[in-house]
């Protein structure tokens, strides 16, 4: 008896749509793929980073975009001496609270360093762009101590 | 209003890997119990059904649908799910029944997190553009908020050791416990770090069961001749998904979830709190204004055993089984959702 023929067919999965992250969101990234980071004045006047489209506390529609600074503070940080395979790194690294100058709400990222002896809650990090940015939030590689 | 009361509650035991058993084989086993308390026959037998599970443990889009594999929905029931802890399936259920939709309700939660890699699965929670891109899990985020309240000086290392040292104690009378036994402050001290500053014993365990509760109006509890405890209160509350503009040192959201539920701090004799992290047990204790007298987490809690989509209505449960058996008067219990617990219920239990 004959084998039958198997067919084959190749299938790669895809979306038919694109999806527009809107005015906000949007703004963020299109400013991180130019190397900026840009955050938004809350209702009580406080620099959201990143941005939020809406305020949590007044339900207000948000709009006042500020240019903020590609340095901060450590606000609080953990530090991750076995990353995981999905995490950004694949060397011990921090999770870190980082309140950007210019921002007044902390955002969260992933700091660099050596060992966690070298990472302290009030530490100066600096923004580390990746070789090609494309509009992510991981257009920041990470930070790194100043 | 319509008195609503618990009238059966059962768990299955926390275990970190139930092996080739499936979720509805997880299920049918405290349906039947609950069944059996309640002296019910099945699903046929209430009103109104509601569970609570997360398809992403399964990874698999509609994977709640098969638990109803477990309830033999023919002839045709009226089921309900929620993509949350059961505890919220709960509060679904009082809503059907206090619109005079039901007169009785079955509500299950499942969760078997094992074949994952949860903390993962977890960070898909996230904000899709900011975090979820990061793939920053859950107890990276709950670490960042111990070391705030650290750095305040709002708590201390030995203060979570505390919490843990109690939840073993605790779970040594938990026959469903998956972590328990006499183990001192000093003995948790001792570990190493592992995402510093928590110790792997601060964090609940990757575990895989299911519970299920029976409530009903007092008239329908009364016809069926079981031991019931009354509902008084449930109200839930929930705080932005921006993690920076949160207070992470305290919990707005269960406090106002509380009094609004009508909790009388004065009047908890036990309270049973879902704290997947120990230092959240204290935020949780302040946040509530729980006094020196109130028994807390006397089953051990989630750091002994967290049924992911179930813990939190095995909280409801606990304080349940308290009140029925003549141990306490009243009590609350506490679930929550969400990174460093953003999303929180409280329910008001009294003895009938």
């Amino acid at each position: 008896m004959s084998q039958p023929e198997v067919l084959n067919q190749a299938f790669e999965l895809g979306y038919t749509y694109t999806r527009s992250t809107g005015p906000v969101i949007g703004r963020f990234l299109t400013e991180l793929r130019n190397r900026n980071i840009v955050g938004i004045k809350a209702s009580d006047g406080r620099v959201v980073v990143p941005p939020m489209e809406y305020d949590p506390n007044t339900a207000e529609a948000l709009s006042e975009f500020v240019e903020v600074g590609q340095q901060g503070e450590i606000v609080s940080f953990a530090w991750v001496k076995e990353p995981r395979e999905a995490h950004p790194m694949d060397v011990p690294f921090a999770w870190a609270m980082i309140k950007l100058d210019g921002a007044d709400v902390p955002m969260i990222h992933c700091v660099a360093a050596v060992s966690e002896d070298a990472v302290a809650t009030g530490a100066r990090v600096q923004a580390v762009w990746a070789d090609e940015t494309i509009g992510y939030i991981t257009d920041i590689r990470c930070f790194e101590l100043v | 209003m319509k008195e609503i009361a618990i009238v059966g509650f059962q768990q299955s035991d926390s275990v970190s890997d139930a092996g080739a058993v499936n979720e509805v084989e997880m299920i049918m086993p405290v349906l039947s119990r609950v069944f059996q308390q309640v002296g019910i026959n099945n699903a046929q037998d209430v009103g109104f059904v509601c569970s609570g599970s997360c398809d992403y443990l399964q990874g698999a889009a509609f994977a709640f649908v098969a638990g109803v594999d477990a309830l033999g929905a023919v002839p045709p029931i009226k089921e309900s799910h929620v993509e949350m802890d059961a505890a919220w399936a709960l509060y679904e259920s009082i809503l059907k029944i206090r619109m005079g939709h039901a007169d009785s309700a079955l509500i299950y939660g499942f969760g078997k997190s094992s074949p994952g890699e949860l903390p993962i699965v977890m960070s898909q929670q996230l904000d899709p553009y900011y975090l979820a891109p990061l793939w920053v899990d859950s107890i990276s985020l709950a670490a960042l908020q111990a070391r705030l309240m650290l750095d305040q000086g709002l708590i201390t290392e030995g203060d979570m050791a505390e919490v843990v040292s109690r939840s073993r104690r605790n779970a040594m009378n938990n026959p469903h416990a998956q972590l328990a036994g006499d183990v001192a402050p000093d003995d948790v001290l001792a570990q190493e770090m592992y995402l510093s500053p928590l110790r792997k014993a601060d964090i609940c365990p990757v575990s895989d069961g299911a519970s299920a509760m029976i409530i009903a109006t007092v008239e329908k509890a009364k016809e069926w001749g079981m031991p019931y405890a009354i509902i008084s209160g449930i109200d839930h509350c929930i705080e932005t998904h921006n993690l920076g503009m949160r207070d992470l040192t305290d919990s707005v959201s269960t406090r106002t979830a509380a009094k609004r539920a009508g909790m009388d701090a004065g009047k908890v004799d036990v309270a049973e709190l879902y704290a997947p992290f120990s230092h959240q047990e204290i935020i949780l204790t302040r946040a509530l204004g729980l006094a020196d007298d109130t028994l807390i987490n006397p089953s051990g809690g989630v750091l002994a055993g967290n049924l992911m989509m179930a813990s939190g209505l095995s909280r409801i449960g606990e304080v349940f089984n308290r009140i029925v058996s003549g141990e306490v008067q009243c009590g609350i219990a506490h679930a929550t959702s969400g990174p460093c617990l953003q999303h929180n219920l409280v329910t008001v239990l009294e003895k009938a």
